[in-house]
């Protein structure tokens, strides 16, 4: 870990303004050339020299900015990726093409397409000359093979650079020898070096002769951004036709030889546990079953299809020990959430108090593709293929579970259908690998549908209290409560944060998710003592993030008590927030929906707009919406739907930074505003005597066409900053917040629980726990269209 | 054991399996066709769109039995004209529609198919018929669906 010295130097205006923007020169940057018959180089960064010392500061935190602001998650997972990044490779290949193994893991945000665009740029390519797959797990990565927090581009985009950049350079080098000129006359396009003369050179006629003999260090510059032709500009995703043609690969369209489709029958309780089978002879004879085992979840059944593999699964007869919340229910489990609430401090400062109280319910981050992997686990090795964020974690776990050392286990990272922070756990990998142990034979398991919906990761159920005290012109205190069921934190994911530990004064004594909490929230608005305080209770849940732990909840909880101090000083929302935002780019952004979506028009009655902020991610993002509560909408009927309000209109501005590809964060906004959505209006887990009822997507009601606003405009800003933010995650909290104010505005109530429809009579009937798995209907031919 | 007959993406195909095993199985498991995902198994997700006959169906929700020998099943594999892509992966393709893709394949042949319907009812593509389309999409690729449909109907 480098040192961390107090800033010695003043703070720019652009950070005074900002948050944590870093304002670079053309430094200069270290490289290695490394020891092969073609032209390899990698990226060695040592820290000081080359990314100066963090702006965060044990010796002076000033009293007004909060963590965040200094230092935050980001910061926390690129200075823990920091000392291992050196070990990214970039190939040039004897066909021309350049490759790159990325140490993440893809999930749909466009990672793949945004790494090609920057090693393209960096080497004047063509982005469809790179080609960039997933890394295998790679331990000797430590930190730095993670996809979480929204870090990727973050992390990456320097140390790419720097590895493309040197390749280049190599490659012009080779050709300035070969042609006889200067290096300075030459020019390179889409891989073909050209001389003065005229004469050129392809980069597959120059990788051996650019490639070295010994492994070294030298330095580097990169392209000044304003030369930049690629960085910036709208790129379609590079797998777009293999996916409309049916040609991506997910891990369970995988065919690895004798791996049969395997399905666990799992309890009824959520996390019970099989004691004994009372039929498993019985069901081992079954149509197209092969194998049928015990294992720590439940009871495991290898089948030639799904379809059988599910028969067996409903067939079984288990004795289930009970679950880790047995017995209990939603009011039970907020009612200890409740007892563990931290007080809100009395104010000191007097003034008038505001006060909310919010319950945010679980939900489910299950994503299209269900929890699968596919495992080959023998006596001395094993295999295993799934969609993992953090592999490095995984292949030490799988290794444990089966009894291999860590070498002796190849994890290969697949695409994922869609994650939001499912996919930093590899629950169904490490099971995978003990039912291919157990069977003696490969298997690619699936969890079914109500496998995830039931005993997969959730979003914890939490409350946030606030309350301001507030004077004729001023707010003189926000205390904000955030109290929640435990969110487990991936070991990947806690490691850097707690090497991060010793760089704030305020981490030392924190728990990891009181790290989090710390290193992600911040209050935006000038509102003289704000303190911003976690606390969890462990309750034996499965939990992870959904597109961010604590943003949107608190961000909902705050954007609508910001509308209600608002409302005490006679204030229009937008007018004060402006007026009680920290810097002019917070403005900017709002001051930007403000005039897209028309701030203020009038609105017919049981209609209303609303606002939302969110800052996080070195990025601000502001948000307008416009939602209809007139009985005609809400009542809208759909077959095994739930309507509602309906978002009509959402204009979302968001300032990430440098900014790479416009088209994929305009992408991943409009992914987190649809889940905004869902989030406040319309799903949500029921917790019923032990487990969670939902049980398909005709219980749990993600965002549908039916709910979707017909119109949405993105606004991606101009930046000048030279760093790339993060943007997975980004779209989520602010459409929170905006929904939570506009529906409060529109129906005159001010919600207490989300999303809001949690306690309407369920409008299913729920599916039973035994047998689990919901059965195939056989009238598919009759809803032909 | 029985033995079940249908034309799959142009092609008779036979395989031996039991009378009630869902066509989707016998697609991807049997048959290496991966193109139609699983996403729910009760035609709820639509995840497995694919087409009989020209309609939009869910094979997750039909036996293979109840498929007949001339009956004639395309997955998204079978969309395109050789290399001719379709008109609307065409439009899928130039508004960038897809994230994961996992739901995609289900998308298009949905759209394809509710394109169809209406044309053939007299219907226009408007807001009510796109959200006809039940289809779900995890990543929230909605509103750039929205605007492909209405491409891509275009050119069929
Ligand atoms: S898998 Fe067929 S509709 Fe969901
Ligand atoms: S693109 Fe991921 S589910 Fe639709």
């Amino acid at each position: 870990m480098p040192a961390h010295r107090a800033p010695t130097t003043q703070r720019s205006p652009d950070e005074k303004a900002g948050l944590g923007r870093h304002v670079a020169s053309r430094r200069r940057f270290l490289g290695y050339l490394i020891a092969a018959p073609t032209l390899v180089v990698a990226a060695e960064l040592t820290r000081e020299s080359l990314w100066g010392p963090s702006e965060a500061s044990a010796a002076s935190i000033p009293s007004g900015p909060q963590t965040p602001e200094l230092y935050d998650l980001l910061d926390a997972l690129r200075d823990a990726a920091r000392p291992t990044a050196n070990l990214i490779r970039i190939e040039v290949n004897r066909d021309g093409t350049v490759s790159f193994a990325l140490p993440r893991s893809d999930n749909g945000q466009g990672i793949i397409t945004s790494t090609q665009m920057i090693i393209a740029e960096e080497m004047g390519l063509e982005v469809d000359q790179v080609k960039v797959t997933l890394a295998d797990a790679r331990p000797e990565l430590l930190f730095n093979q993670l996809t979480g927090g929204s870090s990727t581009t973050f992390t990456t985009y320097t140390p790419i650079r720097v590895a493309a950049a040197l390749a280049h350079g190599q490659l012009l080098k080779a050709a300035a020898a070969e042609l006889g000129q200067d290096v300075a006359v030459l020019t390179s396009r889409s891989g073909v070096i050209t001389g003065a003369s005229g004469r050129s050179l392809p980069f597959s006629a120059l990788t051996e002769k650019a490639a070295n003999q010994v492994t070294e260090q030298v330095e580097v510059t990169l392209k000044p951004k304003e030369d930049f032709r690629i960085i910036g500009k709208s790129q379609n995703k590079t797998d777009a036709r293999a996916i409309v043609t049916g040609k991506k690969t997910f891990a369970t369209d995988l065919q690895i030889p004798d791996a049969l489709p395997t399905v666990i029958c799992r309890a009824p309780d959520l996390n019970g546990y099989p004691e004994d089978v009372d039929n498993i002879d019985e069901v081992r004879s079954m149509p197209g079953v092969t194998d049928v085992e015990m294992v720590g979840t439940g009871v495991a059944v290898r089948a030639k299809t799904f379809g059988q593999a599910i028969d067996g699964v409903n067939a079984l007869r288990v004795q289930w020990a009970a679950g880790t919340v047995a017995g209990e229910n939603d009011e039970s489990v907020l009612a200890q959430v409740k007892k563990a609430e931290l007080p809100l401090a009395v104010p000191a400062a007097g003034g008038a108090t505001v006060e909310g109280a919010f319950t945010f319910y679980f939900r489910s981050n299950s994503s299209l593709e269900t929890n699968c992997a596919i495992a080959d686990v023998r006596s001395d090795r094993a295999e295993v293929w799934g969609p993992m964020k953090n592999p490095i974690a995984a292949q030490a776990e799988i290794a444990k579970k089966v009894g291999l050392p860590s070498s002796a286990v190849t994890v290969h990272v697949t695409e994922g259908g869609g994650s939001f922070g499912r996919k930093l756990f590899f629950d169904a990998a490490l099971e995978s690998a003990e039912v291919s142990k157990k069977m003696g034979k490969p298997v690619k398991l699936m969890w079914t549908r109500a496998d995830d919906s039931r005993q997969g990761r959730v979003h914890p159920l939490a409350t946030t209290r606030i309350r301001a005290s507030v004077a004729a012109d001023s707010v003189l205190s926000f205390e904000l409560r955030h109290t929640s069921v435990a969110t487990e934190v991936n070991p990947g994911l806690g490691e850097p944060i707690s090497a991060a530990a010793f760089k704030t004064p305020v981490i030392g004594n924190l728990s990891l998710s009181e790290s989090i909490f710390e290193l992600t929230q911040v209050t935006p608005y000038n509102f003289g003592v704000s303190t911003r305080l976690l606390n969890e209770v462990d309750m034996g849940f499965n939990t992870s993030s959904m597109r961010n732990i604590y943003s949107p909840d608190v961000a909902t909880a705050r954007e609508l008590m910001v509308d209600q101090i608002a409302a005490k000083m006679g204030k229009d929302p937008y007018e004060f927030r402006m007026e009680f935002f920290k810097n002019d780019r917070m403005r900017a952004v709002l001051e930007k929906v403000a005039e897209e979506g028309d701030w203020g028009r009038s609105m017919k009655k049981g209609t209303a707009q609303g606002l939302g902020f969110h800052t996080e991610y070195k990025g601000v993002a502001a948000c307008l919406v416009e939602i209809d509560c007139r009985p005609e909408t809400v009542n809208r009927r759909i077959r095994q739907g739930v309507t509602g309000p309906r978002v009509t209109k959402v204009t979302y501005a968001v300032d990430v930074g440098l900014v790479i590809n416009p088209r994929g964060i305009e992408a991943q906004m409009m992914g987190g505003i649809n889940d905004a959505l869902a989030m406040t209006l319309t799903s949500s887990l029921h917790l019923d005597d032990g487990h969670f009822v939902e049980a398909s997507w005709d219980n749990y009601f993600y965002t549908r066409q039916w709910n979707t606003p017909p119109e949405m405009n993105i606004i991606v800003m101009d930046s000048t900053a030279d760093e790339p933010g993060g943007v997975g995650e980004f779209g989520v909290a602010a459409t929170c917040g905006a929904i939570a104010c506009a529906y409060a505005r529109a129906t005159g109530k001010l919600p207490e629980y989300f999303p809001i429809n949690h306690k309407d009579p369920l409008p299913f009937e729920p599916y039973p726990t035994v047998p689990p798995i919901p059965p195939s209907p056989t009238n598919g031919l009759e809803t032909t269209y | 054991m029985p033995t079940q007959t249908f034309k799959l993406n142009g092609k008779s195909v036979t395989v031996d399996t039991d009378d009630d095993v869902r066509l989707l199985w016998v697609i991807r498991d049997l048959l290496g066709v991966t193109g139609p995902k699983y996403g729910c198994g009760i035609n709820v997700c639509k995840a497995c769109t694919s087409h009989i006959n020209g309609k939009a169906f869910n094979p997750c929700s039909v036996r293979v039995c109840d498929v007949k020998p001339d009956d004639e099943v395309t997955t998204i594999e079978g969309l395109a004209d050789g290399d001719e892509l379709h008109p609307m992966q065409q439009a899928w393709i130039d508004r960038d529609v897809a994230q994961c893709g996992y739901c995609q394949p289900g998308q298009i042949m949905a759209a394809v198919a509710k394109v169809k319907q209406c044309q053939a009812e007299g219907r226009d593509l408007d807001e009510d018929a796109i959200e006809e389309i039940r289809n779900i999409c995890r990543c929230g690729t909605y509103n750039r669906i929205r605007e492909a449909i209405k491409a891509g109907a275009e050119n069929m």
